[in-house]
Parts: C-alpha cells; sequence; structure tokens
C-alpha cells in the first residue's frame, strides 16, 4: 500500500478513456463499479468538451457479484455497439473489474459482434495513466495495422524522386498539455503531414500511418512505444526531438531534415520568433540567473529545464518528473545541470524540495501550482495535470516558434519587473509600495493577503543552538520577499558551518559575501 | 434493462419505475469532500486503488489548498499477490497518517470497491489498531464503495458506523437529534430555532468533532436534516431513536413542516410556534418572491443523484411554480420519503436507478427548462442547447431553512438568467 494524498496521474483506464475521446469512430467499453464514471467529468468540465467521452460503463454493484458481471459484459456489448455503431470497440477493465476476472476482452472477441475489437490490458495495480494512454495507442495501431506488417527483413523503398515527404505527427491527446495548439502549430513548420493521431484521428486514419516517411513523436509518454513498432516493423524512422523552446525547435527542423534527406531547411527564428529578441532586450536582464524549480511530465521538464537555461537566461535549481518511465532522461539531464533529478509521484516530496530551494518561480503541473501559492513563489503551469484555466479559450501553444514566445510571456509574467524590483529593494518601507504588496501587473489576481509566513529555519536547524539577534532580524526583514528565504538559509547554514550561535548583521552580510557568485 | 415496478403508496399516482443499466453518479468516497470538513478532528483513510484517489480530488473540482485530511491507501500489486501482509501494511500507513497529523482523534477506515472485492476486513483492522491507539485515536470503518453506495450513501453509511458507536444516552429526558451534515452557519440557525421553541437538548449528528458525538438512546426523537440517511436512521432506530415523520427543511414550507415534526414532539405550543416561526418564515416567503416569478412554468427534469431530488422537486413545484417532468433519483427508501411522497402531484414520473443512454434520451425529446444532473453530463447538455444546474452544488451550498430558501431558489434561477443575459 502507498499513502497517497493527491495524485499526478490517473489510473491506466483514464488514459485508455483520453485516447478512445481524442478520436473519432472508436468506442470504449469499460467494465466498471458504479462511481468510475466520474473520468467524465475530467473531459466535460476540465477540457470542457461538448460531448460525454465515448465510453460504456458496465456499472456493476455489490449484488452483481453474487450472480453474473460476465453476463452483463456481454448485454452491455450488444446494446453499446447497436446504440454507437463505433468503426472500433476498445475493451477494457478499470481496477476493481481487473480483479474479478471476467475477461471482458475475450468476452468480446468470442461475441461474434459486427465491428473489430481491441482488447486492453490495463495493469491498475502497478502501472498509471500515462502509461495506459500509451498502451492504448500501441494496442489499437498495432491491432488495426498488423495484418499489413510486412515480411521481417523487409526495408522500405527510397522515397521517389521529386515526391514531397510525409511524415505523421503522433501522441498528442484529449486532456493533454495544449495539444489542441502544439498539432496546428508544429503542421505549420512541416510541408506535408500524414496522419496526426490520436487526436482527431479515425481508425481508417490509422491504416494509413505506414504511407509516412517517418513518425514524429510529439509526446513520448503516449506515442513512445507506439513510434517504436512502427520502426521496427515499417521501417519508419522516428523523429524524437520534442520541439519546445527555439533551440530544440531548430533542433527538430534539423533532424527533420536530416532524417528525410532534405537539404538544411531556411526558417530562422528570427525571422518569426520573438523570443530571441525579446530575451536580449534590456529589460530582460532582471530575468538572469532567476532561480527556477521545475516539475513535470519528463516531455515537458525536460524542454522547460533547457528553455529556462539557454533561451530566459534562468538558473535551474531543482528538476523532477512523475513519468517513471522517462525517468533516465530526465535524470540525465539533471545531471547536466548539476542537479540530481526529483523523480517521485508524492507531491509532499516535491513540496519540501520547492521549500527548501527557496526558488524565485517555479514550473510545474497544477500540483506545484498549489504547493507555490502556498510558498508565496510565483509559478506558471506547464504540464498536465492541470486545471480548466489551463484550457484557455485562446490560441497558446507551447511548440514551434509561436509556442516559444507563448512560453516567453507566460514565465515572465509571475514575476516582479526589473526596475519594479530594484525600487521594492531601495525603499522597503514605503507603506503603499513594498513587497507584502502584489507584483502590480498582478494587482488584479489576488489581494496582498496571500503571502504566507516566513520561510522556516533550514531543516536541521537547531533553534537552541542558532538564534538571530533582532538587528539581523531587522536587516533580513530589508530583503524582498522573493530572496529573503534564499538569504535567511544561506546565512544560517553559513552560521551553522561555523559555529555561530547568534546571528547579528555581521553574520548576514558575510553570508552573503560567501554565497555570491 | 429490465423495467420493474414497485407499489405505490400513493392511489392514483404513477408507480414508481426502476431501471437498471449504465450510472452517471459519483461513489459513495465523493461525501468525505464534505465530512472531512465537517468532523473537523477525523482523518478519512481510503483503502483503495488510484482510481479512488483520482475520483475525489476529480470530483472536489478543485483541490483543497491546506493538505487534506483524507487519503488513500492504494493497493499495489504486491498487496493483492499476497506478498505484503495486508494488515502490516495498513497498519504502516495508518502510522504514516497519525505521525503526519498527530492532532487527529479518530481516523476513517473508508472501504471501496477494490478493498471489498477482495475482502479486505477493514472492521477487523479498526478494532486492532483501535487497540494499538488505544485511547489516542479511535478507528471506525465504513464502506464508500462504488459496489455499495452512491455519492451521498457514502454519509449515510459513515453514519450508520457511527451510529453503533455513539454513547448511550438513558437519561430519560427527551432529546433531540438532528442527522445529517449541514454547513456550520446553518447549523447555528437551527439551532437558535430549537432555543426559541424551548426545545432542548438538540443534538447535530455528525457534531464537529469526532470526540463530542452526540449520545443516543430510547428518549431520542431524530429529525432528518439530510434525505439520503436511510441506514443510518435504522441504525439509531436500533439503539432506540424515534424517527420523527417530516419533509425535508427545503423552502419556507419545508422548513416550516420540518420544525413543526420537533415542536410537536416536544409539546410546543401551537402558538408560540406560530410567534417563532412567523417572521423567518414570511422572510423566506419573501425572498422566493423574484426567483418565482422566473421559475413558474418552467419544466425541470432531475437525473439521479443524490437522493436530494424528490424533496427539492416538491419545493420548486409547491413553492417556485416549476412543473415536473421526470425525478430520477439513485435510490428511493420509502421509510425516508414518507411524508415527501404526498407532497408531491399525482401522476409525476419517478424513476429510480439508472439506465444512462434511455434516459438522456428521453431529457432530449421532453427538451426541459431545467436538467439537474452531474458534472459529466451538464456540458453535453448545454451543448445541445438545454440549461443545466450541478447537482453537486447542491450538496456543497447551504440551501436548507428560511434564511437559504432565497439562495437555494436562486442556484435554479441562474443558468436560466444566464441565457437570457448572454447574446452570444
Amino acid at each position: 500500500m502507498e499513502l497517497t494524498f493527491w495524485t499526478y496521474e490517473g489510473p491506466p483506464h483514464v488514459g485508455a478513456i483520453r485516447i478512445a475521446n481524442s478520436m473519432r469512430g472508436v468506442h470504449l467499453l469499460l467494465h466498471s463499479p458504479q462511481g468510475d464514471t466520474y473520468a467524465d467529468l475530467l473531459f466535460t468540465m476540465i477540457e470542457r468538451d461538448r460531448k460525454r467521452p465515448p465510453v460504456t460503463y458496465t456499472t456493476f454493484q455489490a449484488r452483481d457479484l453474487g450472480s453474473d458481471t460476465a453476463e452483463l459484459v456481454t448485454g452491455t456489448l450488444q446494446s453499446t455497439v447497436d446504440r454507437f455503431r463505433p468503426s472500433v470497440l476498445l475493451v477494457g477493465d478499470s481496477c476493481t473489474a481487473e480483479l474479478i476476472q471476467d475477461q471482458p476482452g475475450t468476452l468480446a472477441t468470442g461475441a461474434g459482434l459486427d465491428v473489430p475489437i481491441i482488447p486492453l490490458e490495463m495493469l491498475a495495480y502497478s502501472r498509471k495513466e500515462n502509461w495506459g494512454a500509451a498502451e492504448t495507442f500501441y494496442s489499437l495501431v498495432r491491432g488495426l495495422l498488423n495484418r499489413q506488417a510486412p515480411e521481417p527483413g523487409w526495408t522500405r523503398p527510397a522515397r521517389p524522386q521529386g515526391q514531397r515527404p510525409k511524415v505523421n505527427l503522433l501522441g498528442p491527446t484529449s486532456l493533454g498539455f495544449r495539444c489542441r495548439d502544439d498539432i496546428i502549430e508544429v503542421q505549420k513548420l512541416l510541408e506535408s503531414v500524414g496522419v496526426v493521431a490520436p487526436l482527431g484521428a479515425s481508425p481508417q486514419d490509422l491504416l494509413r500511418i505506414p504511407e509516412a516517411d517517418a513518425n514524429i513523436c510529439l509526446y513520448p509518454e503516449v506515442a513512445d512505444t507506439t513510434c517504436a513498432w512502427l520502426q521496427r516493423t515499417f521501417k519508419q524512422p522516428t523523429i524524437s526531438t520534442v520541439p519546445i523552446g527555439v533551440g530544440a525547435t531548430r533542433d527538430f527542423l534539423q533532424e527533420l531534415a536530416e532524417t528525410l534527406g532534405l537539404t538544411e531547411c531556411e526558417v530562422t527564428a528570427d525571422a518569426v520568433c520573438r523570443l530571441p529578441w525579446y530575451s536580449r532586450s534590456v529589460d530582460s536582464t532582471y530575468l538572469t540567473g532567476k532561480r527556477v524549480f521545475i516539475f513535470a511530465d519528463a516531455t515537458h521538464a525536460l524542454a522547460a529545464a533547457r528553455m529556462a537555461r539557454e533561451e530566459l537566461g534562468f538558473e535551474v535549481v531543482g528538476l523532477g518528473t512523475y513519468s517513471r518511465e522517462q525517468a533516465r532522461a530526465v535524470r540525465k539531464a539533471a545531471k547536466d545541470y548539476g542537479l540530481e533529478a526529483l523523480i517521485t509521484d508524492n507531491y509532499l516530496e516535491v513540496e519540501k524540495a520547492v521549500a527548501e530551494l527557496q526558488p524565485e518561480l517555479v514550473l510545474g503541473t497544477q500540483m506545484e501550482r498549489h504547493i507555490a501559492k502556498k510558498l508565496g513563489i510565483g509559478c506558471a503551469v506547464i504540464s498536465t495535470p492541470a486545471h480548466v484555466q489551463d484550457y484557455p479559450a485562446r490560441y497558446s501553444p507551447q511548440m514551434g516558434f509561436e509556442g516559444a514566445n507563448v512560453i516567453f510571456d507566460t514565465w515572465v509574467h509571475p514575476l516582479v519587473m526589473g526596475l519594479e524590483e530594484h525600487l521594492l529593494t531601495m525603499f522597503r518601507d514605503d507603506f503603499e509600495f513594498n513587497d507584502d504588496k502584489v507584483p502590480s501587473h498582478l494587482a488584479a489576481v489576488g489581494g496582498t493577503s496571500h503571502r504566507p509566513a516566513e520561510a522556516p529555519a533550514a531543516e536541521g536547524a537547531d533553534d537552541a543552538a542558532l538564534r538571530w539577534e533582532a538587528d539581523a532580524e531587522k536587516e533580513l526583514k530589508k530583503i524582498p520577499f522573493f530572496v529573503r528565504g534564499k538569504a535567511r538559509r544561506n546565512t544560517e547554514k553559513y552560521a551553522m558551518e561555523r559555529g555561530v550561535a547568534a546571528i547579528n548583521v555581521e553574520t548576514l552580510y558575510e553570508a552573503k559575501a560567501h554565497f555570491s557568485r | 434493462m429490465s423495467n420493474a415496478v414497485l407499489a405505490s403508496d400513493r392511489p392514483g399516482s404513477a408507480p414508481i419505475t426502476q431501471e437498471r443499466g449504465q450510472r452517471a453518479v459519483f461513489c459513495g468516497l465523493t461525501s468525505i469532500i464534505w465530512l472531512h470538513r465537517k468532523i473537523q478532528d477525523a482523518f478519512f483513510l481510503v483503502v483503495g486503488s488510484r482510481t479512488c484517489a483520482h475520483l475525489i480530488q476529480s470530483a472536489a473540482g478543485v483541490m483543497i489548498f491546506a493538505e487534506p485530511r483524507f487519503a488513500t491507501a492504494v493497493l499495489q500489486d504486491r498487496d493483492l499477490a499476497g506478498l505484503a501482509d495486508a494488515n502490516e501494511e495498513l497498519d504502516r500507513v495508518a502510522a504514516q497518517v497519525i505521525a503526519r497529523r498527530p492532532e487527529i482523534k479518530t481516523v476513517f477506515l473508508v472501504s471501496s470497491c477494490p478493498s471489498e472485492v477482495i475482502k479486505l476486513d477493514l472492521a477487523n483492522a479498526a478494532q486492532r489498531l483501535g487497540e494499538k491507539y488505544d485511547g489516542r485515536v479511535r478507528f471506525i470503518d465504513y464502506s464508500g464503495s462504488g459496489i455499495e453506495t452512491t455519492f451521498t450513501q457514502g454519509e449515510d453509511s459513515c453514519l450508520e458506523s457511527l451510529a453503533a458507536k455513539l454513547p448511550a444516552d438513558d437519561s430519560g429526558e427527551p432529546a433531540l437529534m438532528v442527522a445529517g451534515s449541514l454547513p456550520d452557519i446553518v447549523e447555528d440557525q437551527f439551532a437558535r430555532l430549537f432555543e426559541q421553541l424551548g426545545i432542548g437538548p438538540v443534538h447535530f449528528f455528525p457534531a464537529r468533532s469526532s470526540t463530542a458525538m452526540p449520545p443516543v438512546g430510547p428518549n431520542t426523537r431524530l429529525l432528518l436534516a439530510q434525505p439520503f440517511l436511510g441506514n443510518a436512521t435504522r441504525a439509531l432506530e436500533k439503539r432506540g431513536a424515534k424517527l420523527l415523520k417530516a419533509p425535508y427543511p427545503y423552502g419556507a414550507e419545508g422548513t416550516t413542516a420540518w420544525l413543526r415534526a420537533a415542536a410537536d414532539a416536544f409539546g410546543v405550543a401551537p402558538g408560540h410556534f406560530e410567534q417563532v416561526t412567523a417572521a423567518p418564515r414570511a422572510r423566506a416567503e419573501r425572498a422566493l418572491e423574484a426567483p418565482r416569478e422566473r421559475l413558474t412554468g418552467k419544466r425541470i427534469t432531475f437525473l439521479p443523484d443524490s437522493q436530494m431530488e424528490l424533496p427539492l422537486a416538491r419545493f420548486l413545484q409547491r413553492e417556485c411554480g416549476m412543473e415536473l417532468g421526470e425525478i430520477g433519483t439513485p435510490f428511493f427508501d420509502q421509510q425516508t420519503m414518507a411524508a415527501e411522497l404526498p407532497l408531491l402531484p399525482e401522476g409525476v414520473r419517478i424513476t429510480e436507478g439508472q439506465d444512462l443512454d434511455p434516459q438522456l434520451d428521453r431529457v432530449r425529446a421532453a427538451r426541459p427548462d431545467l436538467t439537474v444532473c452531474g458534472l459529466g453530463i451538464a456540458n453535453p447538455l448545454e451543448s445541445e442547447g438545454l440549461r443545466t444546474k450541478w447537482s453537486i452544488e447542491l450538496v456543497f451550498t447551504p440551501v436548507h431553512g428560511y434564511d437559504q430558501a432565497g439562495d437555494l431558489a436562486g442556484l435554479f434561477t441562474r443558468p436560466l438568467a444566464r441565457q437570457d443575459m448572454l447574446e452570444v
């Protein structure tokens, strides 16, 4: 058993629903007790979908357990096919159904229904939502394409001279982070797109996947398994650079050109992207070295870390992910930043890390938004799980050059602006304009009451052995709120290392000099 | 699916249709969202799957800012394969909870679909843990599973379990017990009214503190503030409590009848009752005037959700002039609805249980002005041009009593007012 307060990911069958809800003509029959239908509201309330997801829940109750739940599956199968007439029927279990072992997939396959059946194995007690989405997408693609799989040893013929190359975009899903806009933005970079899936695709579209020259794995969490199988089976190379950020978008175009044997693409970022100039503009100087903490799904965490350092000039002080399947890549990237990656699905560990590191900006999921709010730190949401406000009405991709523009604005917004930051430091006691106030451009967001109590003393600090003299405490208060926690921690660390029992103003400035770089 | 017909105790009226099939309802775990706010020194530990954890946080809509007083002990492969001893695992997780929240006085061990299917004995576990933390923390088990409970039945199940453990009241003096979680502000209003009526002592169940739960005995007169407490009622009756037959305190009429049931049981003189209730009742009626204008003649349908459907339908029809379409209820309890049924118009269609798709077809065909439904269905119906009211809001908002009558009606007028305002 694992004690869980909030969870980053839902169970695997929610991943299966995400695939079904992404597509046209696909229906999911889920063997499940009542209550599991809560999943509907993820789509209709968070993503504001206009239709219920295409799922039929068998809804068994305690009284059915004594009799025949398998019969319930059989009955529901027929009525579901009659009512929805799907092109493909996915059949799976939710967690409870997995325990009663009715094997709905097998029942469906043997039911003589006039529709292709794809049975799903969801492994509810060891896996989670993203894995469920990846597995469902893979099962669906493999189930539909297996029959056209060429003999092993087959080689893909070269693309005929003069024929435009074509690529598939794989991985965007319903309830994914900005997938709706990302696929529009990425298509702007490409000349000719084959299939976009699963979002917006039909099973008939999936049948055309092998026609393309390569697959772009846009969201590895969902499409990795599928892309690997397509590469093995249909010898379609996978383009694996995720185009989030200016540098990554350039790399993406280069990988695309190399894979498809094209002369390198002429698109330069400056022509279409404002981020490089905005980041060089003098008003951005204050962004330099802002300490940023990043925790998200692996794709967005990796992309954010690179952008933060290379494109906004931040210092990455923490990097982690809840995507255990992609943990290796995040560990490696963290090492490059001189950090140890935080791989966990326990938000309490993330909260502890943020409290200890006292970053100036948190980039994360809705969980980190709550953590940052609690600690009084600016935050931008960069990944699922996300709330309704992160499914905005406006066009706001994360990928491609416009995505980089959107991200620049989004990350800079929660920060205190350059000169404002100086003024706050200079005139600390101004009764109207001090750092207990919300930054001027965020005044509408909240009152002044959200600032939490001061960050507690450093972990392990022995209160009895370490105390702040009144004048040092007063001096500390003159340091702006958003760096005060860090200053307190550094000073205490410095004092402890030197066995200083009472911190005075001198200690504070000694520590400042010691830690300055 | 089968459509059995239940004998009705309303002569000449339409029978109650029972339906089976796909349901779009929450399970009883959802009630933890308000129970953990109500009982402030209690912790709710669900023994279940990731689905349970995900359900509670999704149904709450937003995550509660503070660290929640609920959590899920998520079962893993090794628990199911017998590699880990479930009891030892549960003891370990319980210790984690108590270490983290040392101020907690009661831990509710809440069973779920998976824990019930694998027959994890939480009653036993509660007893064992209770002995282990003797005097410091109490452990009480109940079922919040979807295979046993629907949405508000989670509270029913919780109170049923608590009822067996309430202190015995053998004082012989009559006492009033008001059962069902109410918002604190409403509880305080009712407490003032009972005091003015001269009714006392009055105990609210559940109490705000798990260590101050009310006593129960043969002298207890039980008044239900919430319509979904059938099993808790029977458990309290076993302890000697006498149920007062009353409609539920929605609207001016409902609240008056509800208070009168208590007043009659405690021998309050009619003149005094009139004197105490006249002013707040007039206030409630005044507050209902404006909403009634907008709601009169409008047709409303309820999809099954909270068991509040019948009393709300009664309020909307009798006090707001609405016309009733189909009233769906997840579960129909003869005993707790005894005073409500006669107040409903003859021939109204009541459906117990659910078969979702055919029911939605009926809504589409009838095109009511307003449909009360769960969160998952509201936007799809809105996109078809039908106005809806999320039913969960009715459980989360103060809606009982005289001074909330206007607010209650307001929940139903708002979607209609919005429709009139929007020009896009």
